[in-house]
């Protein structure tokens, strides 16, 4: 489904080379976690997927469904499939959730060649999504991520992605400032939307997040690149050790 | 102190260029009177400070300049709102396009018509309102409008109006210079809406008197109309009383000129005082918000809360300015004004003030310019929200906070469904 190749990428403002060559795959159906320390990539490898601006492609290619995604503007990334729910979601006064979820759907379903969905639909919808992540009618109401705990920030990200349903889902620490109990649901909310044609790549630092989300496979990531790949028992392994073991080991 | 030479010389080729219009006793008295108020002042010129923004000349000059028709292919504002339509054309009171002017819980006259009577209750507010305004800043044009306007509408609420009023301009003549002048005298318990809109003239020099009363409520909501080339300067002056309610906002689209003066005086204990403006501009644009407000009441409420979306090298200015006076305690007074600058070559001029002779107060002022918010903009367009319209989404969630100034729903939707056809035209 996803599928990384030699990618190499730099920060445009500065001289610095952040991505050093990343081989990816994520087959459908598949939940692929991503873990590293501080500062080996991890966020920019999922910018970089998101159409992001200040960072420059050098080499290698990223595609989804065989389709290069590299060279597509974010919304038409979003409309291939593509989803990233952010570290820091934004918070943005004046627009209502609902309003910003629904044009986003609308617009998707646009570009894809649907039809509009009716207002009483997607209320119907974005109802039914909402309760799986026991989030109120106010939250809804509420201008997007204004006013929003930073649990409930994250939730409304799981919501965006049960609404919008996308093909391929990458996580990027959404486990960051959760408590236990947030963690459950998100948890909860993601695990709902596991499916034999959807492909998940959950970026973290730490393991806890993977005894709720339960991942086929673990890449870990340093400096740029992905230096061990495993099952399962890598995050067991990281949680234990630390890095520094495997950095050794492959160094 | 005399009035620089210069002054004095514009003024009288101004005066020279118009005719004062004949009247009963009253009217004569209250323009005489205007016209030494005009004479006493001299009218706005570039180096005033209170003009150092917006440059005067073509709201002075003798003759109009020359504005292109605009032909507007959208539904007019406030089509979905059943309200008594009053159309003046080039400031000429267009009899067939107008409702009858009987409305319950309303007394409407023309202006043309009560100045022709020797007496005529209008006298006691007629020019009295802008007399007061004029201190302590001079607003000359206001004056001159008092002196030469040749119509508008004299309004007495006495209850709950039945409906809105609507005064409808239209601009049908490149060269038209109109001079309108509104009473409305709302008793105690009143309430009206009055609704404006239209583009008026080439050049449109419009005042509003309001008296409200104790306890009476008074809704303004106007659009100003999408001529380009229309110049105008307007002024809105009202005095409130107690636990009155006064709510006026303002949406201006396009406009090569325009200065809204709004001059607002809370007299009663509990009065509440709204003033709001949304513009959205595009090149050749020059927008000019200019308000003051003074609490000589106790407990009394202000907000001032304007928006500005400015591209292409348009223009904003926002002088508004809140005096607290001595024993005016407890009073509340927020301002903000703020601009989006959607590009490099646009331009938003602000001087906030406050003025402050009471202690017990809660006063606040804050004016800021800036562009799309770029985080906001990946966040929208990440989520399938093409960039053109995730733009547009961030512009109006910009104005929103003076759109929701407007109390009615429908009229709130209204002006948010102008705003966003506006954008929509300049999609990129």
């Amino acid at each position: 489904m996803l599928e990384i190749k030699g990618l190499k990428v730099d920060l445009e403002d500065e001289e610095k080379t952040i991505l050093k060559g990343v081989d990816l795959t994520v087959e459908a159906g598949k939940v692929h976690a991503i873990m590293g320390p501080n500062g080996s990539g991890k966020s920019t490898l999922s910018y970089v997927l998101s159409g992001r601006d200040g960072y420059e492609v050098t080499g290698g290619t990223a595609t989804l469904d065989g389709e290069d995604i590299l060279d597509m503007e974010p919304e038409e990334r979003a409309a291939a499939g593509l989803f990233l729910a952010f570290q820091y979601p934004v918070e943005i006064p004046g627009v209502g959730n609902m309003t910003f979820m629904r044009t986003a759907l609308n617009a998707q379903r646009k570009a894809r060649g649907q039809e509009e969905i009716s207002a009483a639909d997607f209320l119907k919808l974005v109802r039914e999504k909402a309760a799986t992540l026991e989030m109120s009618n106010d939250m809804l109401k509420r201008p997007v991520n204004v006013g929003f705990s930073g649990g409930e920030k994250k939730r409304n990200e799981i919501l965006q992605m049960a609404v919008l349903e996308p093909k391929m889902c990458i996580l990027d620490e959404t486990d960051s400032g959760l408590d236990v109990d947030a963690m459950k649901l998100v948890s909860k909310g993601v695990n709902a939307l596991r499916d034999a044609g959807r492909g998940f790549l959950v970026i973290t630092h730490y393991q806890r997040l993977l005894d709720h989300i339960k991942p086929d496979v673990v890449h870990i990531m340093s400096d740029g690149r992905i230096i061990k790949t495993g099952g399962p028992e890598l995050a067991l392994e990281v949680e234990k050790n630390g890095y520094a073991d495997i950095k050794a080991e492959v160094a | 102190m005399a009035l620089p030479q210069a002054k004095l010389d514009a003024t009288e080729a101004r005066l020279a260029s118009m005719q004062r219009p004949e009247g009963g006793a009253w009217a004569t008295a209250a323009r005489d009177a205007a016209l030494e108020r005009v004479r006493a002042m001299g009218l706005p010129h570039a180096r005033d400070e209170y003009w150092k923004f917006t440059k005067p000349d073509t709201l002075v000059s003798a003759d109009a300049p020359q504005a292109a028709l605009f032909e507007d292919d959208d539904a007019p504002a406030f089509d979905a709102t059943d309200r008594l339509k009053i159309v003046f054309v080039d400031g000429v009171f267009d009899a067939e396009a107008s409702d009858d002017l009987s409305l319950e819980g309303v007394t409407i006259e023309r202006l043309a018509d009560v100045a022709k009577a020797d007496i005529h209750w209008a006298r006691d507010l007629y020019g009295a309102l802008e007399t007061n305004g004029q201190t302590p800043v001079a607003r000359p044009l206001a004056a001159l409008n008092t002196a030469m306007a040749t119509d508008g509408v004299v309004i007495h609420v006495t209850g709950k109006a039945a409906k809105p009023v609507n005064l409808i301009y239209h601009h049908k003549s490149e060269s038209s210079d109109a001079i309108l002048h509104h009473v409305i005298k709302l008793d105690e318990g009143a309430e009206l809406t009055v609704l404006e809109n239209g583009p008026a003239a080439a050049r449109f020099n419009k005042a509003m008197e309001v008296d409200v009363a104790d306890t009476a409520r008074f809704n303004h909501v106007r659009t100003q109309g999408r001529d380009h080339e229309r110049r105008a300067v307007t002024h809105v002056f009202a005095r409130l009383g107690r636990e009155s309610v006064f709510k006026s906002f303002t949406m201006t689209a396009n406009g090569i000129l325009t200065r809204n003066e709004c001059v607002i005086e809370l007299t009663g204990d509990d009065a509440v005082a709204h003033v709001a403006g949304a513009c959205v501009g595009d090149g050749d644009f020059h927008h000019d918000d200019t308000v003051f407000i003074t609490h000589d009441a106790v407990n009394c409420e202000s907000r001032q809360v304007f928006k500005k979306v400015l591209r292409n090298g348009a223009v904003g200015v926002f002088q508004g300015k809140i005096l607290v006076k001595e024993g005016a305690q407890k009073t509340d007074g927020y301002q903000i004004s703020q601009s989006l600058l959607l590009d490099g070559d646009s331009e938003f001029l602000a001087k906030p003030e406050l003025e402050i002779y009471a202690d017990d107060v809660a006063c606040s002022h804050g004016s800021t310019s800036g562009a799309i918010d770029e985080e906001a903009l990946f966040y929208l367009r990440a989520r399938g929200v093409p960039k053109p319209i995730a733009t547009d989404l961030l512009t109006l969630a910009f104005l929103a906070e003076a759109v929701e100034e407007i109390e009615d729903e429908a009229l709130r939707s209204d002006m948010v469904e102008k705003l966003s056809g506006w954008l929509e035209r300049r999609r990129g």
